[in-house]
């Protein structure tokens, strides 16, 4: 991942100005950064280079005789393989529609428990439940407890609006992949939800009455103030969202196994790895995940970037 | 944002919202979306007090009698395995790593924020970097070292990958936090002539005591929940809580009630602990850009 361009830096923080505490020299200021920085690296850029030097290795753990150097070979596979290309297209569905699902959500119920009305508090903490249970055990409950069409509550709560000749859907076989989104949006709502909701608690007053007392509408107030101050709350939840859920491996893993077209990269890799023990097609899989991952980092650390640009004062 | 946070002028809205002319209709709307994200929690916690049998009825029983059989279930007093040491192991990978995570992240923080190095945002891109490499692109060399070192199913091998897993987060966290605290405290420490071990351990961790809670309590859920390393890396004797509660379904087939309650005793910390540190939630989340 060290391969990401940061985007253009603005130039190096001004330094601080008492003289007292710039005596010390630069390795004064780096020391207390080093033990992280060097347990990181070793931890997640050392591993990946060992990812890197597998994939180009014939490796298959059930076959320790014919390891050897493949070249490309294992990359070949990896692109010509349909069901690694259709899980990066999984990859990105389930990612694109869980955050945007969840982030629009999230902002119409935070706008909602931002008003003043009896039992805010309590509304707020049932809505931050969902991201407090354990996901696992979140994926579950909605394929057994919910999903389930003989005795799930959705098909229960069917039965009892419409009587015992209620459609009873299978859920997960008829709309795998909007099931595992259905279960993801509802955790990652709540998530959403806080970070925007911490957003408009800080919007300054002030703004608003003044637009108020010139006359503009809510709609015009919600356009013009409170979008523009929620823009870095919402690209916030977009990029942590989006980094948690690429990555997700329980949800896939437990509601649908990877079947019915639900297998993601993370999943997919996961079995080659594991169930296949093909070392390095998995390796190369994992390396054209972290060239997709860069791609799209690098477009996003451009946005993050934007939560700097008010802290420049400080640094 | 942070620059404005400091100010007074910002504080008021947290204490009122004012209430408008469609205020009891979209507070009634928010008590029903509020219970409808709820259902399936409550659904889960009911399911486990009841029987299997009541469990798995359609429509479903709400008023069926109540009974401790699910978790008398889990807990092993009839079946076999005991979910202790999984247990264990969960609390103890989340909280050394998370105690580890708090020693690196507050001096990087530090070095990051009140005394910056050059190109502070360049290194706090790279910390934010390593969370967009997909845990899976390293898990095998991770598997195969760990393998070496004899090391697989071992926690101490869990407690460094989810320190490794929430250091960038708790960085970026701590970043923010620390920018908060006064220059004019750290100056007088300065002063008086505190070497950097003083200066933390007396002035910045005291003042910012809420944002390493915040950054603590994020941790540590992400490690109690963490999955796939967790699957992959431990077997007997070092298996999770999470993976305990997915061997329990696969190995003994399917019954609603046990699962409900064992998914309802593995999730009740982090429930317990989230719903007692809202308000850290929050703070911790949008990353202390909010106080």
């Amino acid at each position: 991942m060290t391969a990401i361009a940061p985007p253009a830096q603005k130039p190096a923080s001004p330094e601080r100005k008492p003289t007292a505490m710039r005596r010390t020299g630069d390795w004064a200021r780096r020391a207390p950064l080093l033990p992280a920085l060097v347990f990181l690296i070793i931890v997640t850029q050392l591993p990946f280079v060992a990812t890197l030097v597998i994939s180009f290795m014939d490796w298959n753990s059930l076959y320790p005789d014919d390891r050897g150097f493949a070249g490309v070979g294992n990359y070949a596979d990896v692109f010509t393989d349909a069901t690694l290309r259709k899980s990066v297209i999984t990859t990105i569905v389930l990612t694109v529609a869980v955050v945007l699902i969840s982030l629009l959500l999230g902002l119409a119920i935070a706008l909602l428990l931002n008003r003043a009305f009896r039992g805010r508090g309590i509304v707020r903490t049932l809505m931050i439940a969902p991201f407090l249970v354990v996901p696992v055990a979140a994926a579950l409950l909605w394929k057994h407890a919910l999903f389930n069409p003989e005795y799930g509550l959705f098909n229960g709560i069917l039965t009892w609006l419409f009587g015992p000749d209620a459609p009873q859907p299978d859920w997960i076989t008829e709309a795998p992949l909007w099931s595992v989104i259905a279960s993801l949006v509802w955790q990652w709502t709540p998530f959403m939800m806080l970070i925007l909701l911490a957003g408009l608690q800080s919007q300054p007053l002030d703004a608003l009455e003044a637009a108020k007392v010139d006359g503009a509408t809510p709609v015009q107030m919600f356009r013009f103030l409170t979008l523009p101050h929620m823009r870095r709350y919402l690209e916030l939840g977009a990029l942590l969202g989006s980094i948690y859920i690429v990555q997700n491996f329980d949800a896939v893993f437990t509601l649908t196994s990877g079947g019915l077209g639900t297998a993601n990269l993370p999943y997919t890799i996961y079995t080659t790895f594991y169930q296949a023990h093909d070392y390095g097609r998995a390796s190369a899989a994992g390396v054209v995940v972290v060239i997709g991952t860069i791609a799209i980092a690098t477009f996003a650390l451009r946005v993050v970037s934007s939560l700097f640009q008010e802290e420049e004062g400080r640094a | 944002m942070t620059a404005a946070v400091a100010t007074p002028t910002a504080k008021p809205t947290k204490a009122g919202p004012k209430r408008s002319k469609g205020a009891p209709l979209l507070g009634l709307v928010a008590w029903i979306v509020g219970i409808l994200f709820f259902l399936p929690v409550a659904w889960m916690v009911l399911t486990a007090f009841h029987s299997e049998q009541d469990a798995a009825t359609n429509p479903p029983s709400l008023a069926a009698p109540l009974t401790l059989d699910g978790f008398r279930e889990f807990f092993g007093a009839t079946s076999g395995a005991s979910p202790w040491p999984p247990l264990i192991n969960s609390a103890m990978a989340s909280i050394v790593s998370t105690l580890i995570v708090l020693a690196l992240a507050i001096p990087a923080a530090y070095a990051l924020s009140i005394r910056p190095v050059r190109k502070w945002t360049d290194v706090m891109f790279f910390f934010l970097s390593t969370k967009m490499l997909p845990a899976v692109a390293g898990l095998l060399p991770i598997y195969l070292i760990a393998q070496k070192a004899g090391m697989l199913d071992n926690v101490w091998t869990l407690v460094i990958l989810y320190t490794s897993m929430n250091l960038p987060i708790a960085v970026w966290m701590m970043r923010s936090f620390l920018a908060e605290v006064p220059v004019e405290i750290l100056e007088a420490a300065a002063i008086d002539g505190a070497g950097l071990i003083t200066v933390l351990r007396r002035v910045i961790v005291p003042v910012a005591m809420p944002g390493i809670a915040a950054t603590s309590l994020i941790c540590f859920i992400f490690s109690w929940n963490e999955m796939l390393f967790a699957r992959v890396l431990t077997g007997v004797v070092a298996q999770t809580a999470p993976v305990f509660l997915t061997s329990f379904v696969t190995s003994q087939g399917l019954f609603l009630a046990k699962v409900c309650a064992a998914a309802t005793a593995i999730s009740l910390p982090v429930l317990a602990a989230g719903f007692a540190a809202q308000d850290k939630l929050v703070q911790g989340l949008s990353l202390g850009a909010v106080k």
